[in-house]
């Protein structure tokens, strides 16, 4: 696996384009985005959907091997030769990259760490995971990229909690390293310590120590206030090497992720399509890059779709109920091309599964078409001016929403 | 409403109660006759109809048959005894029988993409009237374009009368002279479902075939009820024929009732018979009675509906009574059973059903079914479905998709084994994998004698050879 730094934005230096390199000879740019999984898999997109999505956008996905503590032994996936093939994706073609968090289903619990190991809520029930059970996953997994056990607490703990944090990620880093199998180098080191920049710097140091592929930032998305955030991520981002990957979890809305590629993030985990899928929305929000504001007398609309912004439609609504037109014109998955808005208000109002799995196709490509916008923003070397007319947009539309309300 | 509607026949053609073959000839060249004067006449298959009536002569010799009407085609290219394999042409769709049908009920099958049925090789999809006359509304599909543009499915779809539904899954349903009465789910008013509504309905789905309402009482009830549903069943499907809006698009084919006594199925059969439906399904079985009972009401029905019609058993099944069926002489099945097995974790293998569930699954590297090529066993082990079953939706979808792989399998052996001249290898080579101790089922031995099958090389207790 390879990482480059391809070009950074000019204007602060701190968003990036990078091209990760894996498998067999497949190139993704960065900033992108880790697809969602429970074991292995999508929720609901199978592999023949699957290769549906964009290439080779769609091809890193990210697992927790937590999933794997029940139903299917360390052992067993050994014996099947790794978790690509228990999953069946071709390990030339897709990366899997494993992260003790995912957001959704395997969850830090803070409290309950201590020196042996860190606490984790798993589908399987709070469990106290070890360095050592966690590298026997990890050894039996072979994934692409993955992070050490990381003793992960979010922004309000105290500073004697963030120093621990950081000691107790430095260990079992050491830990890791030392148990893993000897082909699998490619490993991200976590960056800890809360809401304390001296603690996160100190890590920062620690980690870099290490032979390390590159960082995953902790302690993200676990509840802290956003507008503080901004100027955290900078300051840890101004510690790692700029040669080196970085990855984050827990960043999900587009205007976190547009925060996190500002900082300098080049990978993002996101459980926003989770939530959009199971709560019946399909993502809207336009594509093209507005280099202005939208006008006036456009956006001031009536409410024609209820329960929809210009971000999501909400597929629930009676509104669709006869509307044959696709979630998004234009839009090129396979939901879009094939089926229609009244078909999939249908579905969901009969709670059949094959709404979920026509919205995740739908809702990933959407957002892996918004990360293709934000790379080529970077490029064009207009990221700034995205970053800001994105927000201004999704904050006018509020201002008009409630104004007419 | 104008004047009484004759249905299929064609104005001033008597109807008598004429010796079955008679009637069978007479209108079928009446019918070639018909379509001799106006060929293309509001025929919406691809292919111009033969004719002449030497065409007939020269199928009859092949012993291939050949029948059509205006919304439909069957013809029988290939036979072993009672069985056939033929070719059913459809508004929508050239299909091959024997097959089977997924039930789609509520507009979709649960889990399964167009693509991936089509990938399968599924032919016709089965959709529930009474589902989706109360979710979506069939005003609705129809003033969307119909269920196939609705769901986008570009081949044949089936809808069953509704009857069914409402007698199983609603309480208080009772059933009438003049219909099915029950309380609608909804709002809880007193409703009812008369024949010319339900055909209203389907009219507005626009499958490539409906189903009459018929009064269907199940085979363990007993007594004057199945006399009175089979002859119910007969004077609703003349309202039925009646209220068909589009014979030329939608195929109506008419259920044979009569419980498990022969005589009244024979009465309902001679009555459906008479009126000269494009296709004829046999109704009331697949719901708890014995084995041995099911079997004959099977032999008796297509022994005596017309052979050169397609001839559908309702609610079929289990792979191994879709072998026996087709081996006297059925053509199309449907049930729910494949996908809703795989919910519940249960795979379909030529041994019979693998439990996924089950503990000793967690560590098996193999294939669900090695010997099944389908994208599911060619990629996953039974250890990682294990994990999955009943957890989590993929696991759902996985063997929802290698069962229906299966049974659209099963439909492809069928068809090509009957063609090929080796069917009874196949029923044998079938029947030995699922009972590698030669331990059949008495009643599949009985049926198997019937269907002029020789199957002791796998029946007998004295196996000596596989041969």
């Amino acid at each position: 696996m390879k990482f480059a730094v391809q070009k950074a934005w000019s204007n602060s230096g701190r968003a990036r384009v990078g091209v990760l390199e894996f498998g067999s000879n497949h190139k993704i740019e960065t900033p992108s985005l880790l697809l969602s999984t429970r074991k292995g898999l999508p929720l609901f997109i199978s592999p023949d959907l699957l290769s549906s999505l964009p290439f080779p956008d769609s091809h890193l996905l990210q697992v927790s091997p937590f999933h794997f503590l029940e139903g299917i032994s360390a052992k067993t996936i050994s014996d099947v030769g790794g978790l690509h093939d228990v999953v069946g994706l071709n390990s030339n073609d897709y990366g899997l990259v494993a992260v003790p968090r995912d957001s959704l289903v395997s969850l830090p619990d803070c409290d309950g760490s201590n020196k042996f190991g860190a606490s984790f809520e798993t589908p399987g029930g709070r469990r106290l995971i070890k360095p050592s059970d966690y590298m026997n996953l990890i050894n039996s997994m072979k994934p692409n990229l993955w992070v050490t056990l990381a003793d992960e607490v979010p922004a309000w703990v105290s500073q004697k909690r963030n120093k621990i944090s950081v000691d107790r990620t430095i260990t079992w880093l050491d830990q890791c390293l030392s148990a893993q199998n000897p082909s699998n180098v490619v490993v991200l080191g976590p960056i800890v310590g809360g809401s304390d920049v001296e603690e996160r710097r100190r890590c920062a140091v620690e980690v870099s120590r290490r032979n390390v592929f590159g960082y995953w930032i902790g302690g993200f998305g676990l509840g802290e206030s956003r507008n503080e955030r901004s100027d955290l991520l900078s300051a840890i981002t101004d510690h790692l090497p700029e040669e080196k990957l970085r990855q984050i979890c827990g960043l999900e809305l587009p205007e976190e992720v547009l925060q996190g590629v500002a900082a300098g993030v080049d990978l993002f985990d996101s459980t926003y399509i989770y939530h959009l899928t199971l709560g019946g929305f399909g993502l809207s929000f336009p594509l093209e890059r507005r280099t202005r504001a939208i006008e006036k007398d456009v956006a001031i609309e009536p409410i024609e779709k209820a329960g929809s912004d210009q971000t999501k439609i909400n597929l629930r609504h009676i509104i669709h109920r006869k509307d044959m037109s696709p979630i998004v014109e234009d839009c090129a998955c396979y939901t879009c091309r094939n089926h229609t808005k009244a078909y999939i208000n249908h579905l969901l109002n009969v709670h059949e599964m094959l709404a979920q799995i026509l919205l995740e196709i739908h809702n990933t490509h959407h957002y892996l078409a918004f990360f293709r916008k934000i790379r080529e923003a970077i490029k064009a070397g207009e990221f700034e001016e995205f970053h800001a007319m994105f927000v201004k947009n999704r904050r006018e539309h509020l201002a008009v929403s409630s104004v007419c309300a | 409403m104008g004047r009484r509607n004759l249905g299929p026949y064609p104005k001033g053609v008597k109807v008598q109660a004429a010796p079955l073959m008679l009637t069978r000839f007479v209108s079928k060249t009446i019918l070639q006759f018909l379509f001799a004067q106006a060929p293309n006449a509001g025929y919406p298959l691809a292919t111009p109809p033969p004719s002449t009536t030497a065409h007939l002569r020269q199928s009859l010799q092949l012993r291939r048959s050949l029948y059509f009407s205006m919304a439909l085609r069957f013809e029988v290219l290939g036979r072993f005894n009672r069985a056939r394999a033929a070719q059913l042409t459809l508004p929508h769709y050239v299909c091959h029988t024997p097959l089977f049908m997924p039930v789609g009920t509520q507009g979709t099958i649960k889990g399964m993409t167009n693509s991936q049925l089509e990938e399968i090789g599924c032919q016709i999809i089965l959709g529930n009237t009474y589902h989706l006359a109360l979710r979506p509304t069939s005003e609705l599909i129809d003033e969307l374009g119909g269920l196939h543009k609705f769901m986008n499915w570009p081949r044949a779809l089936l809808t069953d009368s509704g009857g069914f539904q409402m007698v199983s899954l609603l309480h208080l349903a009772d059933i009438t002279e003049n219909g099915v009465t029950f309380q609608s789910p909804v709002d809880g008013k007193p409703m009812l479902l008369t024949p010319e509504e339900s055909i209203e309905i389907q009219n507005r789905i626009g499958a490539d075939i409906i189903m009459a309402l018929d009064d269907v009482v199940r085979t363990t009830i007993t007594g004057p009820r199945i006399e009175e549903a089979m002859y119910r069943t007969l004077r609703w499907i003349d309202r039925c024929i009646a209220a068909h809006k589009r014979p030329h698009e939608q195929n109506l084919f008419g259920i044979v009732q009569g419980g498990l006594d022969p005589v009244l199925r024979d009465i309902c059969v001679r009555g459906l018979v008479d009126r000269n439906l494009p296709g004829y399904a046999i109704g009331g079985l697949a719901g708890g009675e014995d084995k041995d009972s099911f079997w004959r009401v099977v032999a008796q029905c297509t022994a005596a509906l017309p052979e050169d019609k397609p001839r559908y058993v309702m609610g079929v099944g289990y792979p191994l009574d879709i072998v026996v069926c087709s081996a006297l002489g059925a053509d199309m099945y449907d049930c729910v059973y494949p996908t809703r097995t795989a919910r519940f974790g249960t795979a379909l293998v030529p041994e019979g059903v693998l439990k996924l569930k089950h503990q000793a699954m967690a560590d098996d590297t193999l294939p669900i079914d090695p010997t099944c090529t389908c994208m599911v066993c060619k990629n996953y082990s039974r250890a990682y479905i294990h994990c999955l079953v009943t957890k989590d939706a993929m696991g759902s979808q996985l063997l929802s998709y290698h069962n229906l792989y299966y049974m659209m399998k099963l439909s492809r052996d069928l068809h090509s084994s009957i063609i090929q001249g080796r069917f009874p290898e196949f029923v044998c080579g079938f029947l030995q994998k699922m009972f590698p101790k030669g331990d059949v089922p008495k009643w599949v031995c009985n049926a198997m004698e019937v269907a002029g099958i020789d199957i002791s090389s796998c029946c007998a207790p004295f196996l000596t050879s596989q041969d």
